[in-house]
């Protein structure tokens, strides 16, 4: 498959996509530049890029002010623990529609995909009576049971695809060599299907440490994760552009290092099946 | 033991029955070859009596009892499959390990099976691969001693050489007829292969559409095919078939007469002119046009003949090989 690229063509595309890399990356990268200049500089026109009086006001400020810890531990909670929640229940699901596909398979997995194109904000209401009802507003539990929801189908989709690029007769060889179901799923289907289940975990973590709508609509004080640590700095009375973006930038840090260190696993993941 | 009896077996895949009512006895120790065009159910069959698939009726015997409900873990048989499927994430060790870990088979029994599969295949320096290191043939070799070392009622194998180059099939070819020799197991063994399936089996069973056409002892089905297709199907190069005139003569709708029993001689019966001429060294084949008989006629001599495309020769058939066929296609007596 390796075909020849002239030493042109290589440098446009190194060239291309560190362009295209720069733009995606720009907004987070003036974020965290802005998070270490003054309020004044931070909405001086013409902005200053990289020469201004670099201070750490900000990230003291932000952290006496708030309870970033707290926020931080519900954010780990709420995303780690709805995405094992996610994955107990999707992995089931998703063995069982790869490999013993019933008639309705094809339709069962357009439906769960379809519930990801209505807006969140359709079903606010009855979640959000539903949640008032049973005592669930304002608590982990709670949120840990609706990211796991909103994330299912794609952590079904994502899993039901690792799993169609195991070949079935390497089951079946298991099958044959006296493996009964409880072995065959834990001595070969799992071990195969392990870098997909990591990149899905690890996906879905990002997700779920990233979702604002329902981390902002069903939590007060509580169960607040740092989406609701961001969000308590774009107040409408004073503008705090340096002070949000000190906060933004605490905010993303942890899921920005986890990332960096898992990336190798994600994007082998992510192209799970492309390369043979 | 491991005798295997289908009785009235049938399978549908939703509205297409694939496998229509078929019998089949396969005796303990027998290497029992399932050979058919592509699409006949041979993977099927074997599948069927692997417990891969459910039957849709009928019933699957095996040693005498029925097994058509027992699950394939439980049935004592050994599949080496056409893609090898060896657990890729175990190194060979394992892999060979795991039918007995799977079966509870002490320790130092696993090991001691696994080194003498290993040094009977040729694996003992692969043990710690993993089998993405290895050659194809090198992995059907692991998967043939995934299978021994659980020592099984049956072996069952689906076109288990098709992925090997011309040259280590052959090889392989006598290291399984060797091995059935050795273990004197019960093997059944799917295969596209003409030489495959008259140098392996001591039975061939010829499927068409799911029917059993025929089924016997190789020199059996060349010598006796008892129908047109089965005539067609076994041996290498084909049988001729001819119609009309020349088969009226020996009273019969079609005659065939296989390229080794045309001669070519002075002053045949038959005239011809070559068309292709394939020089094998051992062996010639003509293919003979302008005959008046068929298309082509084929023609195979031993030996090197000096013929060439365009020349013209005359053959005569060897009358007490010509087999006779009437209208219904049915071997004629
Ligand atoms: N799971 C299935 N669902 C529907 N039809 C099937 C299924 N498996 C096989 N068939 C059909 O059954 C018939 C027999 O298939 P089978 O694989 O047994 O053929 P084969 O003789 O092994 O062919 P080949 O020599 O090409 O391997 C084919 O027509 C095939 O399309
Ligand atoms: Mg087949």
């Amino acid at each position: 498959m390796a075909r020849a690229v002239s030493n042109q063509r290589k440098a446009i595309n190194t060239a291309v996509a560190w362009i295209i890399a720069l733009l995606i990356f720009f907004p987070i990268l003036w974020t965290i530049l802005t998070s270490f200049k003054t309020e004044a500089e931070a909405i001086a026109d013409p902005p200053s890029f990289l020469f201004f009086n670099w201070t750490l006001d900000n990230y003291t400020t932000v952290q006496a002010r708030s309870d970033y810890f707290g926020h931080f531990w519900n954010s780990v909670v709420i995303s780690v623990g709805s995405t094992i929640l996610g994955l107990i229940i999707a992995i089931p699901s998703a063995w069982a529609m790869a490999f013993v596909p019933g008639k309705q398979t094809k339709n069962v997995l357009m439906w769960m995909l379809s519930t990801k194109m209505l807006p969140p904000v359709g079903v606010l209401v009855p979640i959000y009576l539903i949640f008032r009802d049973v005592g669930l507003l304002d608590t982990r539990f709670g949120l840990v049971i609706v990211l796991m929801l909103i994330n299912l189908p794609i952590i079904i989709w994502m899993l039901y695809s690792y799993f169609r690029e195991i070949p079935g007769e390497i089951l079946e060889a298991a099958r044959m060599d006296g493996a009964g179901l409880r072995s065959e799923i834990l001595y070969v289907l799992t071990p195969m299907a392990v870098p997909g289940i990591a990149s899905t975990l690890l996906l879905n973590i990002i997700l779920a440490w990233n979702e604002a709508f329902w981390t902002l609509t069903l939590t007060a004080a509580n169960s607040a994760p740092l989406t609701a640590f961001i969000a308590s700095y774009s107040s409408p009375e004073g503008l705090f552009y340096a002070k949000l973006s000190a906060a933004s930038t605490m905010a993303i840090a942890p899921i920005l290092i986890m990332g960096w260190f898992s990336q190798k696993q994600l994007v082998r993941g992510l192209t799970f099946g492309a390369v043979k | 033991m491991g005798q295997i009896t289908l009785e009235k077996v049938t399978k549908s895949f939703g509205d297409v029955e694939v496998i229509p009512p078929l019998d089949l006895t396969i005796e303990d120790g027998e290497f029992c070859v399932f050979v058919g065009p592509s699409g006949c159910g041979k993977s099927t069959l074997l599948r069927l009596i692997a417990g891969l698939e459910d039957i849709s009726s009928g019933a699957i015997k095996i040693d005498g009892s029925d097994a058509s409900d027992v699950p394939p873990a439980k049935r004592g048989l050994a599949m080496v499959f056409q893609s090898y499927a060896l657990y890729p994430h175990m190194s060979v060790r394992k892999n060979i390990a795991f039918p007995m870990k799977m079966a509870g088979v002490s320790q130092d029994e696993q090991n001691r099976r696994i080194e003498s599969a290993a040094k009977a295949l040729n694996l003992t320096d692969y043990l710690e691969r993993r089998p993405g290191q290895l050659s194809g043939g090198q992995r059907q070799r692991v998967a043939i001693g995934r299978a021994i070392v659980r020592e099984p009622a049956a072996f069952l194998f689906d076109e288990p050489l098709s992925n090997l180059d011309a040259a280590l099939r052959v090889g392989m070819r006598l290291e399984i007829s060797e091995l059935h020799e050795r273990l004197k197991t019960t093997m059944i063994y799917v295969t596209h292969d003409q030489v495959e399936a008259m140098t392996m089996a001591d039975k061939i069973v010829v499927l068409r559409a799911g029917n059993i056409e025929q089924v016997g002892s190789p020199l059996d089905l060349y010598k006796h095919p008892r129908n047109l297709f089965v005539a067609g199907f076994i041996g290498s190069p084909k049988m001729n078939l001819i119609e009309g005139e020349a088969a009226a003569r020996h009273d019969a709708k079609t005659i065939g007469i296989r390229p080794e029993h045309i001669e070519v001689t002075e002053a045949g019966e038959w005239q011809g002119r070559v068309g292709v001429a394939e020089h094998l060294g051992s062996d010639t084949f003509l293919h003979v046009h302008d005959t008046g008989l068929t298309d082509i006629l084929t023609v195979r001599s031993t030996g090197e003949m000096g013929l060439r495309h365009g020349d013209c020769v005359s053959l005569s058939p060897r009358h007490d090989q010509i087999h006779r066929f009437d209208a219904s296609g049915l071997r004629m007596a």
